[in-house]
């Protein structure tokens, strides 16, 4: 499928002009993977920050009616 | 065949008071809503009502019709005691519904449309909620994009659809319930938590799915269906039905808005079209495998078909895009409209990506990127599913607060795809899409906000200076009073008399 092409070329970078160059499945996906983690890691950072203080007491507070 | 139709989404928002152990819900969200009333609706003098009459004879001018209506005006110029209600100058209802805050977005033609005025409304959710701090001494009220409180209380995000009259109600349960049952693998918004009262700390997919307890009926409140019977067109009932969609999940995502409402349209005219005529992909248990295919995050739960067949949610959603892809090439190659093409070609590529990795999509699809969130720092602090911080991260990824909500500082970082930008938020806010009647509903608020007693999907009702009796004008056509047709007309006018005037000419 030319879709699946796509996100594989973009994620395994250029390849059209060195295709020699093209790194493996499985390294790819590993490289996919740390990425993809640096991110998650510099998000979790944030977290701490912006959670509300007391998490306990705002989970239990959040009560709603019923809606449609 | 194309995702264009006359299409709205309508959100109702949760709400809480930090620190106020006892909430009035309805108080609370009155004071949100009369806040904004109050500080965003500059030079208006009076705040028009919903006009609810469904008086509608019709002539047809230009898409309009004019009556004189009967009603005192007094009755309708005295200010709402009632439950708050702004109609604004973008086309949208901004009211209280229950105990919630809502809204409804202006009548829009496309799911892109959809994202934007969508946004819209969740920007003027927080404006709101900034005046009722900026208003005086009230403690802050919190607004969140989800649909329950884990603890058995659910609320709704619906789609509307105008659909073609002729199109058999049977055949649209027989195959709107599959298409819902497995377009939850994109739409899902995810929970921590199964079971209406959360019985267990699990994550799941939908938000919704399990507040469904049956297959087909009228209630959106209790006994929540699958399909739901509500039929109001808000136009001309004989050649149009609204297909009210109340299963669908609040989303935080562009990309998972985008696409449910662009792929439903699209699978509602291969329907209107008669395409689907001879083939079905009936689930034999519908309720069950709502559940089921929430339930199950590796996709691989296979759901039971009619004629023997099990099909995962991944190749039920698989089946409807080669239909669809299919159903466009052999009908409409020549002329298929941009913004189908790429309809088509996301739904494709989001269905490649579900089937390779999951738990890649989170730069796309809301219950992924939670889930990432969730599991990652589940796994850094050693907690069980149950801890608190984890259900506070499955709160907080709702919160529209841009500095707290999860969602977007996932955005801010680049980590969750956007499709419009801040720029076209703040317009959409103030200014209605062009190519529906909420063109002429807008315009005219914006224009004219003094000399409007009261509006409604399908009509607005003028309050004339000199003038005894009100005029209302019925806007039956949503196709009609677009700025093509009434640009130049609302230009010439110099007030809403010199209006009504021209109407009716």
């Amino acid at each position: 499928m030319p879709q699946r092409e796509n996100v594989e070329r973009k994620s395994t970078r250029p390849t059209q002009e060195a295709p020699e160059e093209q790194v493996a499945p499985n390294q790819a996906a590993t490289e996919r993977k740390a990425a993809l983690d640096a991110e998650v890691d510099s998000m979790l950072d944030e977290i701490d920050d912006v959670l509300e203080v007391n998490a306990e007491d705002f989970v239990k507070s959040f009560v709603q009616k019923g809606g449609q | 065949m194309t995702v264009h139709r006359i299409m709205g989404i309508e959100t109702e928002y949760g709400i809480t008071v930090p620190g106020v152990r006892i909430m009035n819900a309805m108080a609370t969200s009155t004071r949100l809503v009369n806040a904004y009333a109050r500080n965003n609706i500059r030079g208006r003098q009076r705040n028009p009502k919903w006009d609810y009459s469904e008086e509608a004879p019709l002539r047809d001018a230009r898409g309009f019709d004019m009556s004189r209506a009967e009603a005192d005006p007094s009755q309708l110029t005295d200010d709402d005691m009632g439950m708050a209600n702004v109609i604004l100058t973008n086309g949208a209802r901004f009211y209280v519904d229950h105990a919630h805050p809502e809204y409804s977005s202006p009548e829009i033609t496309g799911p892109r449309d959809a994202v934007l005025w969508d946004r819209a409304g969740a920007a003027i959710m927080h404006r709101a909620a900034q005046y009722t701090t900026t208003d005086g001494v009230d403690l802050p009220i919190l607004l969140y994009k989800n649909n329950t409180d884990n603890k058995g209380a659910s609320y709704g995000c619906h789609e509307n659809y105008l659909m073609n009259r002729s199109t058999e109600f049977s055949s649209i349960v027989a195959w709107m319930t599959p298409f819902f049952i497995s377009r939850q693998i994109f739409t899902g918004a995810g929970r921590l938590g199964i079971g209406q009262q959360t019985r267990d700390f699990q994550y799941q997919i939908s938000q919704r799915a399990d507040f469904f307890e049956t297959e087909v009926g009228l209630e959106t409140t209790f006994k929540r269906p699958i399909i739901n019977t509500r039929d109001e067109p808000h136009c001309d009932a004989e050649r149009f039905r609204r297909l009210h969609v109340i299963v669908g999940d609040a989303n935080m995502s562009d990309t998972a808005t985008y696409l449910k409402m662009g792929t439903t349209s699209l699978v509602l005219s291969m329907l209107e079209s008669g395409f689907l005529e001879g083939m079905d992909m009936t689930p034999t248990e519908p309720v069950r495998s709502m559940y089921a295919v929430s339930h199950d995050i590796s996709l691989q739960r296979r759901i039971p078909l009619t004629g023997g067949r099990n099909w995962t949610a991944l190749e039920m959603q698989r089946e409807f895009w080669n239909l669809a892809s299919k159903f466009c090439e052999s009908e409409y190659a020549d002329f298929i409209d941009p913004e189908t093409i790429d309809v088509l070609f996301q739904w494709g590529r989001i269905l490649d990506r579900l089937e390779e990795e999951p738990l890649e999509c989170a730069d796309v699809l809301d219950w992924v990127a939670k889930y990432r969130l969730m599991e990652a720092y589940r796994s850094r602090g050693g907690l069980e599913w149950s801890a608190a911080r984890l259900q506070a991260i499955d709160l907080q990824y709702a919160d529209i607060r841009p500095d707290k909500g999860l969602a977007l500082r996932l955005e801010e970082r680049g980590q969750l795809v956007r499709m419009v930008t801040d720029q076209e938020i703040e317009h959409a806010q103030f200014h209605p899409p062009t190519d529906t009647r909420a063109y002429f509903r807008g315009e005219c608020l914006r224009r004219f906000p003094d000399e409007i007693a009261a509006a409604s999907w399908d009509s607005l009702i003028f309050d004339l200076p000199g003038k005894e009796s009100l005029v209302r004008v019925p806007t039956m056509e949503p196709t009609k009073g677009t700025k093509a047709l009434v640009g130049e007309l609302l230009a010439s006018a110099t007030n809403a008399a010199d209006l009504v005037e021209l109407l009716g000419a």
